[in-house]
């Protein structure tokens, strides 16, 4: 190997494991976070007991869960049922890797290390494990690929709760995945490319896509909140339904993996929310921070973290805040209202971009921001006037009246 | 030998062994949540080859189309119905007869294809008038890596598709239209 490719793996390896550590313990540190802000909610102090303000109750937890007695149900598919935890985890875990926490930084490194011979390493250091072309599409996949931990334990412990929450889970995330998705494509309009580098440098010459592309942002966040199981979409784990749907029938550890999973999950929706529609790790309002250097990273990472951070209080937030989804208004929601009005706002995204670039022949992205948000904010209103909670979540006196004014015949069908 | 075995080469072998035992296994596991389960994995390890070709869009795709929604559908429906396993019957000679006989035509494809260098295709097609540059179609060096590089790797895959070979894109997508569209009438009794 050329001393290039040794300083660039050595590079990878840092900050695979530094992202990793820091994503586990921010995880743990999450739980904590979730417990105390439903305590501020509602009134109450929260975890207090362990520490000081209860700051060690994540690692009275974890050593619990470690220490306590493992159950298998009797009649589990003893292979899956291992299996189901792992295939949640892994897929939630590395979805961070991708995304960019701050700015490049420049290094300059040849040093002669043990074991290693020389390693060398010049030039800008993207601040994230891999600076993928493909960018968010690789967070899509391999999302997808967390419905298999969910379904496989719901069907492998052979319990009628766990399957119907196995089986809901993957009906559920297949229906938002295709809303996530396509709620993704205008952002790809904009830009131009997949990648998290060229989208973030795109919104540092222009707007932050949060006014441009203001409707993908809200069918992003919906279908972000299903795609993490977490309340108000949380029916593949509704504990007034099915005590506590796929994963019923776990204890110990491997329950621990699922939450991590999921909360592992919040952290890259929120990240993501940050990175494609306020502009990643960019400083509003100054160019400073595209400069380069070791200040510049620190401070960029810094806001980036302020970002993640609000988005991540804000799934907190609604969680305490909404109640749970009947679960066919749950699939009306995917299928027959965001479905349908990405696809619609695709074209006109489309349309307007074509029209604002060829007609008006606008190339500055600040104008073509603008042009974009006016649009954004006429058709925001209209979607929110015509998308009130009344229709989308259709009460039940509504409901009965239509069932009653149909014949019986067509009532019992 | 030695000489020419890099990386890439090693991590080519690895997967391609990991998807033709999945593959294998799939076909002869006796319980149909297990057969899915290998071709989930046969799809992983696809994907990953399409990476070692440059071709990360494919690849994402595979993994969120193949790997992500459709085998979650076919494992929704194995798990909704229950099967029984059901054990493999060696006897029956028609099945015997299709299966040699694919796996003749498919074997003499690949020892056809195997006469057929990167460079022999794409002076073949370069004589032909083609729509789009035969080095991305039968990539030989690094000309998907440098068209990733300039134009995305959306756009290099976009560029092709959607310039290239629009009309036949286009007759792909009213086929699917069509499939999609037979299934609500065969599904829904009253329309």
């Amino acid at each position: 190997m050329t001393p290039d490719q040794k300083g660039f793996l050595l590079f990878a390896v840092i900050k695979l494991l530094v992202v990793f550590s820091v994503m586990l313990a921010g995880v743990a540190l999450l739980t904590l976070v979730e417990r105390k802000v439903a305590g501020w909610m509602q009134n109450r102090p929260g975890p207090n007991r362990v520490g000081p303000f209860g700051i060690l109750q994540p690692v009275a937890d974890g050593i619990k869960n470690f220490i306590k007695e493992e159950t298998r149900p009797a009649s589990a598919n003893e292979f899956l049922f291992l299996l189901a935890p792992a295939l949640s985890f892994i897929p939630a875990v590395i979805l961070i890797g991708v995304i960019p926490l701050a700015a490049p930084l420049p290094v300059d490194f040849a040093a002669d290390l043990p074991l290693l011979g020389l390693t060398t390493f010049h030039g800008m250091m993207p601040m994230s494990v891999a600076d993928l072309p493909i960018g968010f599409i690789f967070i899509l996949a391999f999302s997808s690929l967390g419905v298999y931990g969910i379904a496989l334990a719901g069907w492998s412990s052979n319990s009628k709760y766990s399957l119907i929450g196995g089986l809901r889970a993957a009906a559920q995330l297949i229906s938002y995945e295709v809303a996530m998705g396509l709620s993704l494509i205008p952002v790809l309009l904009v830009s131009g490319n997949a990648s998290f580098s060229a989208i973030i440098a795109r919104q540092q010459q222009g707007l932050w896509f949060i006014m441009p592309l203001f409707l993908s942002f809200f069918i992003f966040l919906i279908s972000g909140f299903a795609e993490t199981n977490r309340l108000p979409f949380d029916l593949p784990e509704a504990e007034s339904e099915l005590v506590a749907g796929y994963h019923s029938e776990y204890s110990a550890m491997k329950f621990s993996l699922f939450m991590i999973a999921e909360y592992a999950h919040i952290v890259t929706v929120a990240a993501m929310v940050a990175t494609l529609f306020f502009g990643g790790w960019d400083m509003p309002f100054t160019h400073w921070d595209e400069r380069g250097g070791l200040l510049q990273t620190v401070v960029t990472g810094a806001c980036f973290f302020a970002k993640t951070f609000f988005w991540i209080f804000f799934v907190i937030w609604i969680r305490w805040t909404l109640p749970r989804f009947r679960y066919d208004q749950l699939m009306a929601l995917g299928w027959k209202i965001l479905l349908p009005l990405s696809l619609a706002y695709i074209m006109v995204v489309a349309v307007a971009i074509e029209i604002i670039q060829a007609s008006l022949g606008w190339t500055d992205p600040k104008a073509q921001g603008f042009a974009l948000f006016a649009l954004n904010l006429l058709l925001g209103w209209a979607m929110f006037f015509l998308l009130d909670r009344g229709r989308v979540v259709r009460g039940v006196a509504p409901r009965t009246r239509a069932a009653s004014s149909m014949s019986p015949r067509e009532g019992a069908a | 030998m030695a000489s020419n075995v890099t990386v890439t080469t090693v991590i080519f072998y690895v997967f391609a062994v990991w998807a033709v035992g999945s593959a294998l296994l799939c076909i002869t596991r006796s319980n149909a949540l297990a057969s899915a389960l290998w071709l989930v994995s046969t799809m992983f390890a696809l994907a990953a080859i399409f990476v070692i070709l440059q071709a990360q869009f494919i690849a994402a795709i595979q993994v969120l189309v193949y790997a992500g929604a459709v085998m979650v559908l076919f494992l929704f429906v194995i798990m909704l119905l229950n099967l029984e396993d059901v054990p493999h019957d060696w006897k029956r000679w028609p099945a015997w007869v299709v299966g040699v006989g694919l796996a003749a035509v498919l074997g003499t494809t690949l020892v056809t294809l195997h006469s057929y260098t990167p460079a022999r295709l794409a002076r073949e097609v370069s004589t032909m008038p083609s729509p789009v540059d035969p080095r991305l179609v039968f990539p030989e060096g690094n000309a998907l890596a440098v068209a990733t590089a300039t134009q995305g790797a959306v756009g290099s895959v976009a560029q092709p598709l959607f310039q290239g070979y629009l009309i036949p894109f286009e007759v792909t997508s009213v086929l699917l239209l069509a499939a999609v569209v037979g299934a609500v009438v065969l599904a829904k009794k009253k329309l």
